[in-house]
Formats: structure tokens, sequence, C-alpha cells
């Protein structure tokens, strides 16, 4: 018996494979259990394949593991997909009357469960629900109290009315009761425990829109595309509630232009994209850097170049955010390692990009933005929430920052280098703004003193902000261990998992959510004996930062097979690195 | 800055244009600023978008709230700020290049979104700043420095594509009639909903075939036309794709459109927000329960 029950429902696209499997994912989360979920949602060899995965503990679960104990199999190709995760007491639950699994290889002692999903389905009202008589038949197998599963039934299905809820209510009946009467004499080891707590469920992209809202923001422009749709789907229909807008812009030019007017108009705006967008963002970015224009660019990376492999796992962005654009320009980038984290960075990178007045890169990697964790509720204390507008002035403080002729200084030379804001409606705040290199006030400037005035005015306030901020890390396995291994992203919940594999070395793991500006890791990676930089991909483009920082050659471990991090492989990985 | 005391010298920066002595963007300039001053608006409450080009120095030598942005993208920054403080009045600037060339794509959309900004386009058929290049309004025989035997292509028709696209206000002006010039972009400025100005802006230096001479000896001023009705579609359509013809004045008004910020009930100024998170806040965390 495991500590842990991995858990999928796999089928065609089309099938309501996630919808299916989320309605699980709650269940369990409500009933105390911690959960996280993966997707496989495209097809490694042909189309159409797709999967929901969930990792289900009454402990803090945060990656996924190699192994599947209890696999819905809507279609016979979910089996071989699975198949290298199948073990002796996996149970597989499938349709007999639908499926013919001929060539089944699964490991002999495998457990078989067919159930006639689809006919009890009709029973309960109709074939569509032939996915949650398989959630019914899940509950049988792991003794889960169905009453949880009916909870999720009605939020699910509530909305469209009383009798589609009751329909699948006994759908999920009829699943159970089926295999608790076909299948009495087998016993398998997968009894799911619950507990009193009440977990929140929910995806980076999720918590990402949820910290814009609570972050101030209320305009979001957006260009749909995969990974990052899903963080302009949560805000539609949610911000209006709170006075804001979601435009879908026609391009992502125009996502970032729209983004950009509306934090010119003194708005709090923020626009999300993935890798090919943020390419077409490029030359605006530098305008928004130049202008001083506070902005949230997020960035929800998947594999690439070029169109690249869409719906797969990579932190391959981080030069291009560090980097990208022509010229030099000041802006800051930060990258949520978990989910919780993404809601608070998100509140944080509005307030920085006030505060410092630069376009601010908030980064999630596709498998950070996707997958789904429970927190206690707590993690997102609302009244915690802070807001710092920055250097914003209104009619009575502008005087302070006219010249004689009574014109504002939106890019005045401060020591710190921030200058005052004066959004449109501020009386003796006119000003232009232009990305060609100006004056402090604003206007276009070819003197050679005065560009160097102003990019060195620009750079101060990263210094500034070093000086003012807790650009940290943190911190997780043996203080005091010899083996330092450092990471960005998602990858933070596999390596802490990980930990639990690494039994006979010891091993420092120091986490990294600001990319730039950044910890100085230098005391760290030059007092260790060894330093491993894990990332998702080729190159090891943080790996490179940091020996740029410390002056130090690092190990790497890069994957980019487009798929997770997994904690066992992973800690053989770091071993075997350790070990070289 | 109240609005009852400003006039048109109060929209003037102390800054002297570097266009060239005789440019129709002068006028084109002038005509704004009045129309801005007529409507009752102040620099205070008025924001200024441009791209790149002789057109997109505009917010130098105008003074209010402005953008000189990058090339082609001048109407998304005007809609993104037009939708964050409807309070605003926003107009955008641009020119041929700006407007039918690299921003074509996000014209459209403008125009089918109906935001309530006022876009006036320095139609010179040419580009000016690069120093004389073929735009997509130049004539399909206008010989230049990249197309010697012409650009052998139509050219864009700008009115046409704001009709296409559902364009609620659609009007040419030019920019040495300045009294018609300022009357036509006061009409855009009170229209609510989109309004496209293409007002033709002679460029004395690089274009010696669209010149003021050419659009005083050919433009029809349809308010001089009796029979002419702004409301009517049909006959905006035909004047629009007239061939042998070109108009001055509205040559399409649709006062009944819905404008974006009705369709969509965005009347807020986005930027006042709480010292906290908003009230409610916390509903959007007991939803993933």
């Amino acid at each position: 018996m495991h500590d842990d029950l991995n858990w999928a429902i796999g089928g065609e696209a089309g099938d309501g494979i996630a919808s299916t499997g989320k309605i699980f994912a709650q269940a369990l989360s409500r009933a105390g259990r911690h959960v996280f979920t993966s997707k496989d949602f495209a097809s490694r060899i042909r189309g159409g394949y797709t999967a929901y995965k969930v990792r289900t503990s009454v402990d803090e679960v945060q990656s996924v593991v190699d192994r599947l104990d209890v696999l819905i199999a809507l279609t016979e190709r979910t089996v071989d997909e699975n198949i290298d995760e199948l073990h002796d007491e996996s149970v597989i639950i499938y349709d007999g009357d639908r499926t013919e699994f001929s060539d089944f290889e699964a490991p002999d002692d495998t457990v078989g469960l067919d159930v006639p999903l689809k006919s009890l389905a009709e029973d309960a009202g109709g074939a569509i629900m032939r996915n949650i008589v398989a959630l019914g038949a899940v509950c049988a197998v792991t003794e889960f109290p169905i009453e949880n599963l009916d909870e999720s039934l009605e939020k699910r299905f509530g909305d469209k009315g009383e009798s589609i809820v009751e329909n699948n209510k006994e759908a999920a009946r009829l699943g159970f009761e089926y295999v608790e009467d076909e299948y009495d004499d087998v016993s398998t080891p997968y009894e799911l425990e619950t507990t009193d707590s009440d977990y929140v469920l929910l995806n980076g992209d999720e918590a990402i829109g949820m910290g814009a809202i609570a972050g101030g923001c209320r305009f979001y422009s957006g260009y749909p595309i995969t990974p990052a749709t899903d963080v302009m789907e949560y805000l539609t229909g949610r911000i209006e509630q709170f006075g804001g807008h979601v435009v879908q812009a026609e391009d992502e030019l125009a996502a970032i232009n729209m983004a950009l007017g509306a934090a010119r108009a003194g708005a709090r705006a923020m626009t999300a994209t993935s890798g090919p967008g943020i390419d077409l963002m490029s030359e605006t970015f530098g305008l928004v850097a130049t202008s001083e224009t506070p902005l949230v660019i997020t960035n929800v990376m998947r594999s690439g170049p070029s169109t690249g492999m869409p719906t797969k796992q990579e932190q391959g962005d981080l030069n291009m955010m560090l980097y990208g654009g022509h010229g030099e320009v000041p802006r800051f980038v930060l990258a949520p390692t978990s989910v919780a984290e993404c809601f608070h960075k998100t509140v944080e990178a509005f307030n920085l990009a006030e505060k410092y007045q630069v376009p601010v890169y908030l980064t999630a990697d596709l498998s950070l933005a996707v997958t789904e964790r429970t927190y206690e509720p707590e993690e997102f204390d609302m009244d915690e929430v802070e807001i710092d507008r920055g250097k914003l002035v209104d009619e009575d403080d502008i005087s302070a920052w006219q010249n004689e002729k009574d014109q504002f200084k939106p890019h005045a030379a401060t020591a710190d280098g921030i200058s005052p804001r004066a959004v449109p409606g501020t009386e003796g705040g006119v000003h232009m703004s232009t990305g060609l290199e100006h004056d402090e006030l604003g206007r276009r400037t070819e003197d050679t003193e005065v560009r160097v005035e102003q990019v060195d005015k620009r750079n101060r306030k990263v210094e500034t902000a070093e000086e003012r901020e807790d650009f940290d890390y943190r911190e997780f396995g043996d203080g005091d261990a010899d083996n330092l291994v450092i990471s960005w992203g998602s990858n933070e919940g596999t390596i802490v998992e990980a930990l639990g594999y690494l039994d006979d070395v010891d091993v420092r793991v120091l986490s990294v959510p600001y990319i730039f500006p950044r910890p100085d890791l230098t005391a760290d990676v030059q007092s260790a004996e060894n330093v491993v930089v894990v990332e998702a991909n080729a190159t090891g483009q943080f790996a490179d930062v940091v020996e740029h920082d410390t002056l130090e050659r690092v190990e790497r471990i890069n994957k980019y097979d487009g798929v997770d991090f997994k904690a066992d492989e992973l800690a053989d990985e770091i071993k075997q690195t350790l070990e070289a | 800055m109240s609005s009852e005391n400003v006039r048109f010298t109060d929209f003037k920066s102390d800054k002297q244009p570097t266009w060239c002595p005789g440019c129709g963007d002068f006028g084109t300039m002038n005509g704004m600023m009045k129309a801005l001053a007529e409507t009752g608006n102040s620099p205070d409450e008025t924001f200024v978008v441009a791209g790149i080009g002789c057109s997109g120095k505009i917010g130098t030598y105008m003074r209010s709230y402005a953008l000189h942005g990058v090339h082609g993208r001048a109407l998304p920054v005007g809609t993104g700020a037009k939708l964050a403080n409807p309070d605003l009045e926003v107009m955008v600037a641009g020119g041929d290049g700006d407007g039918y060339s690299i921003g074509v794509g996000h014209f459209i959309h403008a125009v089918r979104r109906n935001v309530d900004i006022t876009y006036v386009v320095m139609d010179n058929r040419i580009y000016g700043l690069t120093k004389g290049q073929a735009s997509p309004t130049s004539r399909p025989d206008f010989e230049t420095s990249t197309t010697p035997e012409g650009p052998k292509q139509p050219p864009v028709n700008p009115l046409a594509l704001a009709m296409s696209a559902g364009g609620s206000f659609i009007a040419q002006s030019f920019s040495s009639d300045a009294m018609r010039h300022t009357e036509i972009v006061q009409e855009a400025i009170e229209h609510d909903g989109f309004s496209l100005v293409n007002t033709f802006s002679p460029c004395v230096t690089f274009n010696d075939v669209d010149t003021y001479d050419y659009f005083r000896d050919s433009l029809v001023d349809l308010s001089e036309e009796d029979d002419y009705d702004r409301h009517d579609y049909d006959q905006a359509k035909d004047a629009i794709l007239d061939a042998d013809k070109e108009y001055m004045g509205v040559l399409y008004q649709d006062e009944n459109s819905t404008p974006y910020h009705e369709a969509h009930g965005v009347t807020e100024n986005m930027a006042e927000i709480p010292d906290g998170a908003p009230d409610g806040a916390t509903d959007l965390v007991r939803e993933f329960y």
C-alpha cells in the first residue's frame, strides 16, 4: 500500500476527460485530501489521446510520479499510453461492451474491472454520463464515500438543473453498486481516507488571474494562446465584477499596446501570452520600459522555438525575458515556483511595476500553469494583500515636480531613479511620453549628456529595488550540506519530493523565484562543494546566469523532452551528477 | 484648468514643429486643437496617441497628455486608454502608412469595436519621413524611389475599409480648408463611437501629384450637396466607392450605433483602486472549494 493514490482517466479528446477528472479531484479536495493533477493533452504519437491524472494523499503532494494505481480507460489506447506506469496492483476500469483489450499487456496481476459504463449511464438517463459511472466505480474500488462525489456533481451541474444533477448522482451510484455487486471478491489496497480539512483546488493560471484581481488589475488584453489562455478565461466574467474589463485583442501587438494605453491612463493593466506572443510584443516592450510605464506581462512558457510543442513543458524563454528587445532597458522578471506563489507573485508584480515604473515579466511554465494543487484557503488571504502605487502624484503634490514654466517632469532624474507619475486627468501633469530618448519633460533629445543621464536614471531603479526589496530565495533540504541544488519555476515541488529519495546524500536546495533583480548566490555557490542547476531547457539558461553572477562553474541537469521532471528520476540524476 | 476657459492655443506646446514649411500637417493639427477646444475639452483631460513618422510628432507639438507609440499601433493604445478611463477625450493621429499599411489590421478592428475615440489620419499618399517611398494610398502610377514605375496596384480606400467594418462615423477632410476640417473633427469628437477622419495633408517635399492645388480643385464638399444624406448607407457607399470623384465632409454617420462602452458596460475609471484587495475578493477563493 502506498501513502498516495495515483489515478487517471484517459480517452479521446472530446470525451470530457478533463471535466470528469476535475469533478473527482474536487471531491477528493473537499474530502480533506491533498491533490496534485496533471494533464496530458496532446499526443506523443498521433492526435486525439488525452488524459487527466490525479495524485492524492492525506499529506501534501506537489509533483507527479511514474505510477498509476487506478486507471479509467475509455479507449484501448489509454492502456497503451500508460503501460509503463501500471504495476501488479493497478486497477483498470473499462467498458467491455465498447473496448476489447485483446492485446492487453499490462502486468499479469493488474486487475481489470469490466464495467458496462455506457449501458449503466443509459439506465441513469443518458450515455453521456458514462464517465460519471466510472467515477462511481472508482469510489467503490477506493472505498471513497460517494457523498463527496455528489457534492462535486452538484457544483458541476447545478446550473443545468436539478434533474441533471440527480441523473449524474444516479449514474455514479450505478457504477458504485455494479462494482460492489460484481466484484465483491476483488480486494484492492486503495482505501482513501478522508479528513476534516477543506482545501481549495486551483492551477497556476487561475492563481495568476485571481492574484491579478486581488492586486488591483482592472484591464486585461490578450490574444488566445496555449497555455496562457486560461488566465484570460479566468478573468473574463470575473474582473467585470470588480469594475474591470477584458479585451480579446486582434493579435499580441494589439494586446500589449492596449494594456500600455490602459496603464498610461492609470489602470493596473496586464497582458498574458506564451513565447511566440512575447516575440511579437518585443518592440512595444521597449516602449513600455523606456516610457517608464508600469505593466505586467505574463509569459506562460511552453516548448519552443517557433511553434515548438505548444502543449508541452519547457523553461526556455528566460533569456528572451532577460535580454529580449533591442537596446538596453530595465525590466523585472518574476518566476513563481508553486501554484500559490503564482497568486502572491502576481500581486507583487503589480506593486513592483508601479513602484519602479517598469514592465514586469511574470512567468510560469506550462506545468505550473495547468496543474492543479490543493491548499488551505488561508493561503490566499485577501486581507494580507497590499497595494503600493509608488510615486503616483495628484493635483496637490504636482507642483513639486514642475519646472519654472509649470511643465511636469515625468522623467525627473531623481536620486533613486524613480520619477513622479501623473496620469491623464491630473491637473498640471500634462506631458507626452515617447520611445525616443527624451529629457526630463519627456521630449525627444539626442543630447549626449541627457541621454546618459536618462539611461543611468532608468538603470538606477534596479539598484534602488535591490536596496528596498527582498529578492530572496527559498531553501529546502539540509542547510549544512556541501551539495547545492538550484532551481527556478515549477521544478521546486519535484525537487522537494526528490529529497525523499536522496536519503544517503545530503543536499541543500535553493528555489529562486526572482530572476531579475535576483538574490546574490555567490556565497552559497562558493561555499558549496558541488552545485547543480536543474531546469527544463536544453542549454541551462539559469545556470548561465548563476555562473555569470558567481564566477563559478556549475553542473547542469536539463530536461527538454516536453515532459515534467519526475521526483524519483530527478533524484537519480542528482545522485549521478554529484558522483560524477 | 476648467474647460470653459480653454482656448485652442492652450493645446499648443512651446516646441516648434520640425515639419517642412508648408506641410499639410500644420493645418491638420491646428484643426484638431481648435476642435478639442470648441468641444470643451481641456489638455488635462485629453490623451493624444500617435505612431511613427511625420504624423507621429504631433504629440510633441500639442499640449495634452500624449503618447508617441511604435509604428502602426496607436489605435490599440488609444483603445486601452479610453476603456481604462472613459472620461478622457482620446484622439489618435497617424499617417497613411501608420494607419493603412503596418496598422491596417488594428484599423479594421478598432472600427468594428466602435470604441469612442477620434482617429485623424494625415493622408499625404507618400512616406515622407523616410524620404519619399510609395504608401498604401499612393496612386498606381506614382513614381517613387522604391516604385520607379509606380506601385502598379490599387491604393487602399480607407473609407471603404471603414464602411465594410461597420464604421459608424466616416469622414474626409482637407487640412488646408481650416474651417471645414475643424468642423469635421469637431463632429467626430462629438460622435459617440469610433470616428474616422481621413485628412488630406499634402507633402510639399515628396508628393508633386497630390498637391494643395489638386485637392482644392478636385474635392467635392458634401455639405454643399443638397441631396446628400450622411445617414443613408447606400448613398454613402456610392460616394465612398466612386472612382471618379473624391469627397470632403462626413460621408457616413450612424448615430444609433452602440459604442463599445455601452455594449460592454465599461464606464468606470479604472485608475481608482482600493488600498487592498477589492471587496468580495474572498469569494474568488471560495470558488475553488
